[in-house]
This record gives structure tokens, C-alpha cells and sequence, in this order.
């Protein structure tokens, strides 16, 4: 590890950045849409809320559905920063795991069977698949630790990748037996959707990422040593197993928030960790509050195109952020090559 | 949920999915002699067949079909994805109605030498084409003229009844997820749910967007200011099941649009609004009295 000061200094260059990049996105975003508003009409207080179209537009449909974007961005690229480091693998996700699997099945049997449940804030469909994505993230956890064994990340990947194809056989079966319109509505599910509707599923979502946030504040140090590998990390004085489990109970909760407001939008958790890398180097004390607050800053920009290319249509945000994520990163792959 | 609905979905996924310019009856049937025994895996057009009178001559019906209620007590034969090909052929049908893109089924058919005939969801003119086509074949010609005339002589009278009448902007919802506004499917410009709306006297607020089904974002609804809601509740469709006057009227959120505001949000119930087929003067009917209360006085 480098001396304090540089460390300190780089840290926050790079937050100033990029946190600049990213409350610059949340603002400006919600002033482009699909309409164009009035911004003094937006904020008239003489005109009565109910009456105004442009501060409707502003407040109801636009500025929930940027701050979810902002949080499922943040919330998904720094979780892809930690399974990363954690499984020191770089093709590492946060759906690598099957956690986004058991939320899509979850998600899938509200649909399907038109659960009409509602847990608090929570409705039928992102409570379902908070639950899948609890449950599936118990058995993997529960596999990778069996007594006796140190948590191996190998054990972690391999009974994630079954996972995840086990619940893709059970999310088959329940499309085969369900109607034509619910399959079509949990296929859309699956593409990731951003329109909100209002603060209140965000709000329903929050604690479960301040909570991710604030573990994944202890973990930077402990990961830097960690994806050198397991040995060199415990020689260092790095207690392994409770870093590795850290590293799971806050990347998976993050997860399961994200895929519960939005769906599961996927490359988010892989591109823009490696994109921030490719930016400030290996460091996660920079590389992780740097991707959550660029992912923020993407998943925006992401949204902001799927909600006016092709107005008054939208195209389904997953869809943009794999077909403009993609490209862009070979791009830079053979830049940098 | 009902055979209605997913007919509908069906339709709206083929438009989605392959874009292809639609159909009533393809390949027409000449067969010289009237058909006697028909497997129907289209509902709505199982539904034409009891409406001319053809229903004698139905062997067998779609898992799907819930209409007429004579075909309770037919075998089922599979569906759009799942057609049993044994059983079709164990009944020896000659003639079987199968969906547009169910081509390996049409090709089975076809090389047992029976007739086999595709169906495209293709909006009011599709249907009466549909009609048009069925008579000759099932030997029922003079009932699917008189049934058409029936059905144009209905919408006709719907269509005269709200002539005049000024033509609220309307949406048109036939899906979503239940208590909240997200998962909505709306009718765009194209299709029969756009063309009974025209007809029931309401101005489809998407109808530029040349799709049958729309998925607008809450954005889209605030600016496009709808002055009359109509969700339509099938069953199986979800709202269905929501219970009306929610006290969570998940429309309150969005307080600007007028129809919200003069609680212009009319729910009309019955499998029949969301079939292509005999039932559809009815549904134009029902929409043009939620639209227009005061003209059928």
C-alpha cells in the first residue's frame, strides 16, 4: 500500500470528479425527456400542483425515475467492484451469483401467479423478488461455508453458476405453464425498467442499500489484499473468512435492493468497474466509491437515451446499457491493448 | 387467464416480434365440398365458427377456448406453443385452424394431406375477412354474410349514436401491474381495441404510434393528458382482480392528467372487449356508453 497523503490526495481528486459527474447527471437529467417542460412553470408555486403539467412531469415522472437510476447504477457497480474482488475473477458480476436468478424467479411467480400482496412499501413483484434473491443467496452462502471448510470462492462459483442455471430451469418451467401476457410481462421485467412512478419504491429499497454502503466501507483495504490472493491477504494480518463474508452479505443485499426497484439491469456490474479501472488504476479505496458514483453517472445517461431515441416509445434501459456498454468497452480494451 | 386475453397477447406479440403485415385467412380452403369436422387452435375464430352456425362441425377447440360454452365439453388439442399433433390427427380433422407461425404444425398437416389454414390477427378488417373466408368453407356462407352485415349494421349504430358528440382524448389501458401504474400496456394506433375506441366515439391518445400494444412511461401519460381513462378488466387480466375504488388509486399520483382530475377513469368488465371476433359490436357498444353516457338515454 502507498503512503497516506498520495493515497488521501488521489482520493479526492477522483470523488470530486466523478461525485461532480454524477450530481451534474442528476441534475441536468431530469431537464430532458421525452416533453419539453417549462422549468419556471415546473417551480410556479402559484399554479396548484395538481394542475401543473410540467412540475408533475418534473416531480412524478422524472426526478424518481433519474434517482433510480442513479441508485441502481451505484448500487450494482460497486457491488460488481466487490463479487470482483472477492472471487478474483474479472468476469465477476453481481448476477454471477444467482442472486439476480432467485430475484427473477421471485419476481416471476408475483407475475405469474398475480400475487396482489403488499409488505409495507413494498409491492407484490419487488417483494417476491427481494425474497428469491434472499433465498438464493442463503443457499450459495450456505454451501460456500459448511462446517468445517474455509468460505472457498471457488465453491462460491461453482454453486452460483448452478444456482443460477437451477433457477433459470425453474424460470422456464413457470413461463412454459404460465399465460402468454405474464410470460411477456416477466420477460419485460427482465430487461430492467426505471419508471418508478413516485419516491416511495426507492424509499422502500433505501435502508437495504445504506446498509450495503456502509459495509461496503469497511472492505476496500481487506479486498486490495484479498485479490492477491487468499494466502497473501492472511499473512498480511487480513481476517479472510470475515472479509469474504462482508464482502457477501453487502454485495449480495446491494444486489437484491437494485434488482427489486429496476429488474435486473444487466452489464452495469461488469463494464463500469472496469471502466473506472481503466480511469484510476487498481486501488479499491479509489476504484469503488469512484464506480458507484460513476455508475450512478451511467445508468442516468443509459436511462436518459432509453427514454427519448425513440419517444414517444422507450426502449427497455437493459437494452441500451449492453448495447452502448459493449462496444465501448472493446473499444477501450483495444485502446489500452 | 382467459382464452380472450391471450389471443389478444398472442396477436400483440407476433406484431412485436415479426412485424408482419396481417391476414385474416390466409391460403384460402377451396375445398369443393363443405368441411365437416374443424380443429380450431384459434379461439377467436372457434368463437366466428358457433356464431355461423359451424359449431356442429367443430371437432375439437384450443386449450384457451372458454367461448361459446359448447366448447366445454370439445376435446383440447394444445395451443399456440403446444399443438398436439396425435390428437389432431387421431380426429381426423379436414381442416385445422392454426396461428400464422405455427409452421411446423402447418407443415405436419400438410403432409398428412390435411387442410390447414393460418390466421393473422389483423384489426376489424382482418375479422370480417376472417368471416368473409370461413362461410364458403364450412358450407355456412349465407350466415357469415348475414353475421357480418349483423356485426357492420352494430358498429354502424354505435358509430352513428356518438356522431357529433366531441371526442375525448382516451386512453386505453388493457394491462398492468396491480395497485401501481408500472407494467402498462395500452392500445397504440393499429388493431381492433384502436379501431372499436375510433368507433365508440373516444380519440386514441397513442394513436400515432402505429403498435397495437404501447408501453408508455409515466412521462408520456402526464403530456399526453388523457381526458378519459378506459381500463379494460378481463379475466386473468390483473386489474381484474384489484379491487375498484381503491382507496391506492394508483392513478391519483398522476393529478394533472384531466381524466384523473374529473374522474373520468371508466372500468369496463368482460372477456368480450378484448376478442377480435362475433362479440365485438358489443364491445364497441360498451365503450362508446362509458365515453358517452348521455347519448344512449
Amino acid at each position: 500500500m502507498g503512503a497516506p497523503r498520495p493515497i488521501r490526495a488521489r482520493l479526492a481528486v477522483t470523488l470530486a470528479t466523478f461525485g461532480a459527474l454524477a450530481a451534474l447527471s442528476c441534475l441536468l437529467a431530469p431537464l430532458v425527456g421525452s416533453t419539453p417542460i417549462n422549468l419556471a412553470r415546473v417551480f410556479d408555486r402559484s399554479i396548484p400542483f395538481a394542475d401543473n403539467v410540467d412540475a408533475q412531469i418534473f416531480f412524478v415522472a422524472r426526478m424518481p425515475r433519474v434517482l433510480a437510476a442513479a441508485l441502481v447504477g451505484s448500487t450494482l457497480a460497486a457491488a460488481g467492484v466487490v463479487f470482483q474482488a472477492m472471487l478474483r475473477n474479472p468476469l465477476a458480476t453481481p448476477f454471477t451469483l444467482g442472486i439476480s436468478a432467485g430475484a427473477s424467479l421471485g419476481a416471476m411467480l408475483a407475475i405469474v401467479f398475480g400475487a396482489a400482496a403488499v409488505f409495507g412499501p413494498l409491492s407484490a413483484v419487488p417483494a417476491a423478488s427481494l425474497a428469491g434473491a434472499a433465498i438464493a443467496s442463503a443457499v450459495v452462502y450456505r454451501l460456500a461455508t459448511l462446517p468445517g471448510r474455509a468460505m472457498s470462492t471457488s465453491v462460491l462459483l461453482l454453486a452460483g453458476v448452478t444456482l443460477n442455471s437451477f433457477f433459470s430451469a425453474l424460470i422456464m418451467f413457470v413461463q412454459y405453464i404460465a399465460d402468454f401476457a405474464q410470460v411477456y410481462r416477466a420477460i419485460r421485467w427482465v430487461m430492467g425498467d426505471l419508471d418508478v412512478g413516485g419516491f416511495q419504491p426507492l424509499v422502500a429499497v433505501l435502508p437495504l442499500v445504506a446498509i450495503a454502503f456502509v459495509l461496503f466501507a469497511y472492505l476496500p483495504s481487506s479486498l486490495n489484499l484479498l485479490s492477491v490472493g487468499a494466502d497473501a491477504a492472511a499473512t498480511r494480518g487480513v481476517d479472510v473468512a470475515r472479509t469474504q463474508r462482508l464482502a457477501f452479505v453487502s454485495a449480495s443485499m446491494a444486489t437484491a435492493a437494485a434488482v427489486a426497484l429496476a429488474g435486473p439491469i444487466g452489464f452495469i456490474g461488469i463494464i463500469v468497474p472496469h471502466l473506472v479501472r481503466l480511469m484510476v488504476g487498481v486501488d479499491h479505496r479509489i476504484v469503488l466509491p469512484a464506480s458507484a458514483l460513476f455508475g450512478a453517472a451511467f445508468l442516468i445517461g443509459c436511462d436518459l437515451i432509453a427514454r427519448t431515441v425513440l419517444a414517444p416509445i422507450e426502449v427497455p434501459v437493459g437494452v441500451v446499457t449492453a448495447m452502448l456498454g459493449g462496444p465501448f468497452f472493446l473499444w477501450l480494451l483495444i485502446r489500452k491493448g | 387467464m382467459a382464452a380472450h386475453t391471450k389471443r389478444l397477447i398472442v396477436g400483440l406479440i407476433a406484431l412485436a416480434t415479426c412485424g408482419a403485415t396481417l391476414y385474416g385467412l390466409r391460403d384460402v380452403v377451396h375445398a369443393q365440398a363443405p368441411v365437416r369436422r374443424i380443429v380450431s387452435l384459434v379461439p377467436a375464430v372457434t368463437e366466428m365458427l358457433f356464431a355461423i352456425g359451424a359449431g356442429p362441425q367443430v371437432a375439437a377447440v384450443s386449450s384457451y377456448d372458454d367461448f361459446p360454452p359448447e366448447t366445454a365439453k370439445l376435446p383440447r388439442v394444445g395451443a399456440l406453443l403446444d399443438p398436439d399433433v396425435e390428437r389432431i390427427l387421431s380426429l381426423r380433422p379436414d381442416l385445422v385452424i392454426s396461428y400464422g407461425s405455427q409452421t411446423d404444425l402447418q407443415s405436419q398437416m400438410a403432409r398428412a394431406g390435411i387442410a390447414v389454414v393460418s390466421y393473422r390477427h389483423a384489426g376489424l378488417a382482418g375479422l370480417f375477412d376472417t368471416l368473409q373466408r370461413l362461410g364458403p368453407a364450412a358450407g355456412r356462407t349465407t350466415e357469415a354474410e348475414r353475421l357480418t352485415r349483423d356485426l357492420r349494421a352494430h358498429l354502424d349504430r354505435v358509430r352513428t349514436a356518438v356522431a357529433g358528440r366531441p371526442r375525448p382524448k382516451t386512453l386505453l389501458v388493457f394491462d398492468r401491474d396491480r395497485a401501481t401504474l408500472r407494467g402498462l400496456y395500452v392500445s397504440g394506433g393499429r388493431g381492433f381495441l384502436h379501431e372499436i375506441l375510433e368507433i365508440a366515439g373516444g380519440e386514441n391518445i397513442f394513436a400515432d404510434i402505429e403498435r397495437e400494444a404501447v408501453q408508455p412511461s409515466q412521462e408520456m401519460l402526464l403530456a399526453r393528458a388523457p381526458e378519459a381513462i378506459i381500463e379494460i378488466r378481463a379475466t386473468g387480466l390483473v386489474p381484474a382482480t384489484e379491487p375498484a375504488g381503491d382507496a391506492r388509486n394508483p392513478w391519483a399520483a398522476l393529478a394533472s392528467i384531466p381524466a384523473v382530475r374529473n374522474r373520468r377513469i371508466h372500468v369496463l368488465n368482460g372477456d368480450h372487449l378484448v376478442v377480435p371476433g362475433p362479440r365485438i359490436g358489443r364491445a364497441a357498444e360498451d365503450l362508446a356508453r362509458a365515453l358517452h353516457s348521455e347519448a344512449f338515454r
